[in-house]
């Protein structure tokens, strides 16, 4: 018999104010996610409590309490303030998973300054674009992505600072510094810059249709959000060690693999490591994981190498089990009920959102396959893609839309007004993906209202991938679609026209792939190249990816002739 | 060295590894769980060992501890060169 609250009891008199109670903030208060998620937990007595177990590949293992990363948070603090980064400014971490990363992003908010972080895997291209949106000024980093960083910075003019953790005696060159966070004199006090709510904290980017990344921005007013969604969705208890194994180069990765956690005072375990699946096991079983924070596409993987490595663990610590990234299937929740005796829950959010929307609540029935029901306190619906009116009609696909005004929605898009203006219609902010609504309030995820591809639980843009594929040498034309994939949901897969003198071959077909990896990232490397005389077009001469797309879905493309006479 | 584990060990540190980084690649060192090559990755090292080595290599033979490190790379070739 389940002890969690209904469903009707959560959402019965609901308030943000509950969160703001529980984390002793009022309205006009100062609110700096640093200082919350650190000084704080270690002034309610929780200083010695470990905050942070660490692994890496190799089994080297460090940990840290709530005081050490107050401290260390405090070190790295003084240490940007001593380079002149100043309120606002925005600081780049572009590493692994490291500890550096995790006390380092506290350590950059208790200056008042923006963490921007990035996914280590991405290519100096990807790296570019998104230093040069957002004006970066500093950018902390690792020995083995600074090559990366030195590719670039000429064409950085803002960036002034590029700071090493582990150079060790390695030769810097012009504007990088070394910085070792655990050889450097502690700093027991730090002024934390006196931000508020609407204060800049987070700059994450995410990719659309058009155009290129976008930088969604979020405030320190965000943690309100985030303390009650780790605390109520992912039943964050004190005794908990909980795992979240995304990248805080994502999202999900600092709203709960850095915030959420540490500002409910959770221990968190750490694994820096590729995916390999008795690894995770091992990993689970020595540190006694309690609570886990997955995604579709490792469950996938899991359910791959098969029950038998399951059985050779003793996984019977696990309490608990999320997802996140992309729509979780049926199958994926009936196994882990069979290899685990649990179920994972699936929760639906974005970069956007900057906390958990749509979710299957602790306690709560869940239906295999869907999305759950909306956080209490978001007003979410389904809308008419062409009147953008709620529809009311049980089963009927609509957009996704929340009624704007929860803490941690992002504030802006840097740069790009009008984008961000696009994302909302009728006074409803639309998600970008398409659900349907059944009889009892669960929501049915039908697929992405655009052509943004989704694989592995990470959103990658078409424009970005056709830009860099042109710049091969032999290319003349591109496409870049979503292909369907029993692992990732989607993959990549590029149409490609070539340019005179060239010929299709398995060999460029490689050399371009690996091309793309190398300038973006292994996200948008295309899985499959197919070379084609000519690409979809409308009268103007704009792609018509849609056809494609369809294609590859197996999906009738409809009526298009409105489109092709663009 | 032979030359099988010679090019699977060149292609990897020439298509993985940042041209200045210091790090070697050995037979053994871990590629998956060291972070080197990620599952989204191994699809181009996969079509790199079919094109070259004349083999077809199951998606289920392609899992991460069959990648792991060259030496396993070199092992999962061999096996499917020899049926």
């Amino acid at each position: 018999m389940s002890n969690h609250p209904t469903y009707q009891e959560l959402t019965k008199d609901f308030d943000w104010s509950i969160a703001e109670r529980e984390l002793g903030y009022q309205q006009g208060d100062k609110i700096n996610i640093g200082w919350m998620c650190s000084d704080r937990i270690c002034n309610m007595g929780l200083a010695e409590k470990p905050a942070l177990i660490w692994e890496d590949h190799q089994g080297t293992e460090k940990r840290f309490t709530y005081n050490d990363v107050r401290v260390l948070s405090n070190t790295i603090a003084q240490f940007l303030v001593g380079l002149g980064i100043r309120p606002g400014e925005r600081v780049c971490l572009f590493m692994d998973r490291v500890p550096e990363l995790y006390i380092g992003f506290l350590g950059i908010l208790k200056t008042g300054a923006v963490a921007q972080p990035l996914f280590s895997a991405f290519g100096d291209e990807s790296l570019f674009v998104r230093l040069l949106n957002a004006g970066t000024r500093a950018i902390i980093t690792q020995k083995k992505h600074v090559l990366k960083v030195r590719k670039i910075r000429n064409r950085l003019p803002e960036l002034r600072c590029i700071i090493v953790v582990d150079s060790g005696d390695a030769p810097l060159q012009e504007r990088e510094v070394s910085f070792q966070m655990e050889k450097t004199p502690r700093m027991e006090e730090f002024e934390v810059y006196p931000t508020t709510a609407e204060s800049p904290s987070v700059l994450h980017y995410t990719s659309g249709t058009t155009g290129q990344p976008k930088g969604a921005q979020h405030v320190h007013y965000s943690i309100i959000s985030q303390y009650l969604t780790a605390k109520w969705v992912l039943d964050l208890r004190p005794d908990d060690i909980y795992w979240c194994n995304a990248d805080p180069g994502w999202v999900t990765g600092t709203s709960y693999g850095i915030i959420g956690p540490w500002v409910n005072g959770i221990t968190q375990a750490v694994l820096d490591s590729g995916f390999f699946a008795e690894r995770w096991y091992e990993f689970i079983e020595k540190h006694r994981i309690t609570v886990w924070y997955s995604a579709p596409t490792a469950i996938r993987l899991l359910m791959k190498e098969g029950n038998e490595l399951v059985r050779r663990h003793d996984l019977s610590c696990l309490r608990h089990l999320c997802s996140v990234g992309e729509p979780l299937n049926a199958e994926a929740v009936l196994w882990s009920r069979e290899v685990f005796g649990l179920e994972f829950h699936d929760t639906f959010w974005q970069t956007e959102t900057g906390c958990i929307v749509i979710t299957n609540f602790p306690g709560m029935p869940i239906k295999p396959g869907s999305m759950g029901k909306p956080f209490p306190g978001l007003a979410a619906t389904v809308l008419n893609p062409v009147s953008y009116e709620p529809i009311n009609q049980t089963g009927a696909a609509g957009l996704i839309a929340l009624r704007p005004g929860w803490p941690s929605q992002f504030r802006y898009y840097l740069n790009n007004e009008a984008g961000y203006q696009a994302k909302f219609k009728n006074g409803w902010y639309l998600c970008g993906d398409r659900a349907s609504i059944d009889a009892d309030g669960y929501y049915w995820f039908v697929g992405r209202d655009d052509d943004v591809i989704n694989t592995g639980g990470h959103l990658v843009g078409p424009f970005e991938i056709e830009s860099a594929l042109l710049e091969h040498p032999a290319v003349a034309e591109s496409a870049a679609v979503a292909k369907p994939d029993e692992v990732n949901m989607e993959v990549v897969k590029a149409f490609v026209t070539l340019k005179p003198g060239f010929q299709p071959s398995d060999d460029l077909e490689l050399e371009i792939m690996n091309h793309i990896r190398k300038r973006l990232s292994p996200l948008a490397m295309p899985q499959e190249i197919e070379f084609i005389d000519a690409l979809p077009k409308t009268r103007s001469g704009k792609i018509v990816r849609r056809v494609l797309r369809c294609k590859e879905f197996n999906e009738p493309v409809g009526d298009i002739s409105t489109i092709m006479n663009d | 060295m032979d030359d099988l584990t010679k090019m699977v060990r060149d292609y990897v540190v020439r298509e993985y590894i940042e041209e200045g980084d210091d790090r070697e690649v050995t037979e053994t060192t871990p590629l998956i769980s060291g972070g080197i090559v990620d599952s989204f990755s191994m699809v181009s090292l996969k079509r790199f060992l079919e094109k070259k080595c004349n083999v077809q290599i199951p998606d289920a033979d392609a899992t991460p501890a069959a990648f792991d490190s060259v030496q396993s790379i070199v092992a999962l070739v061999r096996r499917f060169q020899k049926t």
